[in-house]
């Protein structure tokens, strides 16, 4: 082992290169890993809690998260009724499981503030309960009461970006901003949300669902979504179902016509996710395996050279006693440090890259110790098998004619 | 040539007899032709014995020298090797007779570039499995015994040719082998280097080694004590010279 570092240490650029193979490959295994292994657990923790909230389900006429869906899925569900104020009130009273529920309604509007504006800001017109069902907290201030919603007062609770654009580092409680030419005054702060995948969570103002703004964002008596919060996922269950079967009636749908509506859950969120964890799963080994069979061969190539460089050397070491497999494990030695010492520069390199990605993009990542494990055993696996063609040649060289080659 | 053992095939050499042929033979295919590089060689050296084989180029001699160092195994015919009938061995133990038995030393000197003098003796205790404080201790003492005590350190390009050629011979040694087995040792040195190597090896010969050293030149050849010529893969002359 001391002679492969040796000779390792004596062939610095031959050995670069092949550490080079087992260093990209490795490096590559343990960064795509730890963002798939990031990005699933934001998904699962943190993703679809933010955009539906625990045991959380929505009413609505089509589902919130619709990637690739066909433009004649879209033109149906754009032919389906919407959902109106006494849908929800309706359910509402239907459910016989503990829940708690709130209005929603959304669009794009521009907030302002004597001269200062925000433009691109989510305006929801909401009830009471929807900072409890999407767990926002207020850093300043209060949420709005029923009451408030009720009556329809002209009041507002800021996201954190609007509130720092409008207002800068003083406190906007009690200031009237503008929304659609409405003066509302200002009564708490969301907490920070931070990004999520690069998006800005903190762009939006939330106003109570009957006050003016409501005509902003739809029209009379039409909500976007109804949320529902039941206290355990059995219990939202129970509720999809009295919630579907009260829909149903409502719009008199006979037993063989599908819902005109959805009862909306994370659980399409993740199911997408899942699907693109999958691909990556299967095309992930694909890079890897690549890289890895790339700098096989450029290790197995360099052996093959050495054995040759060095054939005098074997025929010298065998004229003193050396037997075939002393030669042989030399050689393995040597491919196998060259192989690991590779994988370890790749593995830091690996670290250093998930790192870098998790500090400077909005990729969540983090380092999986399962690919850690992998990529030494991969590592040091390439140099082995690599290692084991030219070994042999070497080996099976005969004596006196590796001591006559000049 | 006084009590020389006549040999017949089912014998078993004499004790103080280190290396004995009897009808050795070599045949190389080589395609269309039989090349008949030794012809029947029998020969006895006896422990301490100081011999030159000498013969003009194809005379057979490099394959002698070959299958004395058990490099190679014969087409037919015996070889005894220090009491042990060598010419059937598989070739991990003869790995391991070269290790023991023989010290090889070799015109171009063949040691490590990259190794330091004491790290070239060592070579062949790793090869016998010797722990590394072992190792040491005994090359420094080969490395001493050849005067290059203090040029352990060395790397062999910043030694002399004589003193590659004393490295390469405390290496042959280190194992105290049987016979000390030279092809042609000074091949590579000018005359002033090569009767400095002659007189080490005079010096081992002294000291109970046995030597053979294979060379065409006749002032190294005088050097031994009996020179053997072979001429067409047979053995022309055996001769003692007067000491």
């Amino acid at each position: 082992m001391r002679l492969a570092l040796q000779t390792l240490r004596a062939q610095k650029l031959k050995s670069g290169f092949s550490l080079l193979g087992v260093f990209i490959g490795v490096a590559s295994l343990i960064g795509a890993w730890s963002i798939v292994n990031g990005v699933n657990r934001y998904m699962t923790e943190k993703f679809a809690q933010t955009l539906y909230g625990v045991n959380t389900f929505q009413l609505r006429r089509r589902p919130m998260f619709t990637p690739n869906v066909p433009d004649s899925v879209w033109r149906a569900w754009q032919r389906r009724p919407r959902i109106r104020f006494s849908d929800a009130e309706a359910v509402s009273a239907g459910l016989t499981v503990p829940v708690i529920t709130a209005w929603q309604s959304s669009d794009n509007v521009t907030v302002s503030y004597s001269s200062k504006e925000s433009r691109d800001i989510e305006l929801t017109a909401a009830s009471e309960r929807y900072f409890d069902i999407k767990n926002l907290k207020i850093a300043i201030g209060r949420p709005f009461t029923g009451e408030e919603n009720r009556s329809g007062a002209p009041i507002v609770v800021l996201g954190d970006a609007v509130a720092k654009r409008l207002f800068a580092d003083r406190s906007p409680l009690g200031h009237n901003v503008r929304i659609g030419g409405v003066p509302y005054r200002v009564i708490g702060v969301v907490e920070r949300q931070g990004s999520i995948l690069g998006f800005p969570l903190d762009r939006f103002v939330v106003v109570p669902a009957l006050s003016p703004a409501q005509n902003l964002v739809n029209p009379p008596g039409i909500l976007d979504a109804f949320l529902i919060k039941a206290r355990s996922d059995p219990e939202m269950r129970e509720a999809i179902a009295q919630a579907e079967g009260i829909m149903r009636s409502r719009r008199h749908l006979r037993p063989k016509q599908d819902n005109n509506f959805v009862l909306d859950t994370s659980e399409g969120v993740q199911q997408f996710w899942a699907g693109i964890s999958r691909i990556l799963v299967i095309v992930l080994p694909g890079v890897v395996l690549v890289s890895l069979v790339i700098g096989g061969i450029v290790i197995m190539n360099i052996m093959l050279m050495a054995v040759a460089e060095r054939t005098r050397e074997i025929g010298l070491r065998k004229s003193l006693g050396a037997r075939r497999r002393d030669v042989l494990s030399q050689f393995l030695a040597e491919s196998t440090a060259i192989a690991t010492v590779g994988a370890s520069f790749g593995i830091v390199a690996g670290i250093a890259l998930t790192l870098a990605i998790d500090k400077l993009s909005p990729l969540p990542a983090s380092v999986s110790p399962m690919s850690v494990v992998l990529g030494v055993i991969m590592g040091a696996g390439v140099g082995v098998v690599a290692g084991v063609y030219p070994a042999s040649r070497a080996a099976r060289l005969d004596p006196i004619t590796a001591l006559r080659q000049e | 040539m006084s009590t020389v053992q006549l040999f017949r095939t089912g014998d078993t050499p004499l004790p103080d007899v280190i290396i004995l042929t009897h009808k050795l033979t070599r045949e190389y295919d080589m395609g269309s032709e039989l090349v008949r590089a030794l012809r029947g060689v029998s020969v006895q050296i006896r422990r301490n014995e100081y011999v030159a084989v000498m013969g003009p180029s194809g005379s057979g001699k490099s394959t002698l020298m070959n299958l004395v160092g058990c490099l190679d195994t014969p087409t037919s015919g015996e070889y005894w090797l220090n009491g042990q009938k060598v010419s059937d061995l598989a070739d991990d133990e003869l790995a391991r007779i070269r290790n023991k038995e023989i010290g090889f030393v070799f015109q171009t000197f063949n040691l490590l570039p990259r190794a330091d003098a004491l790290h070239n003796v060592e070579l062949p205790l790793i090869y016998a499995g010797l722990s590394a404080r072992n190792r040491r201790a005994k090359a420094a003492q080969a490395l001493e015994r050849v005067g290059l005590a203090d040029r352990m350190d060395h790397k062999p390009n910043e030694l002399s040719g004589g003193q590659r050629q004393r490295v390469a011979i405390a290496r042959a040694l280190v194992n105290e082998p049987s016979i000390l087995l030279a092809d042609e040792p000074t091949g590579n040195l000018d005359s002033t280097t090569s009767g400095e190597i002659m007189a080490v090896f005079a010096e081992l010969h002294h000291q109970g080694q046995t030597v053979v050293m294979v060379t065409h030149e006749q002032d190294i050849a005088a050097h031994a004590a009996r020179v053997v010529t072979l001429r067409d893969g047979i053995v022309a002359t055996d001769q003692a010279r007067a000491a």
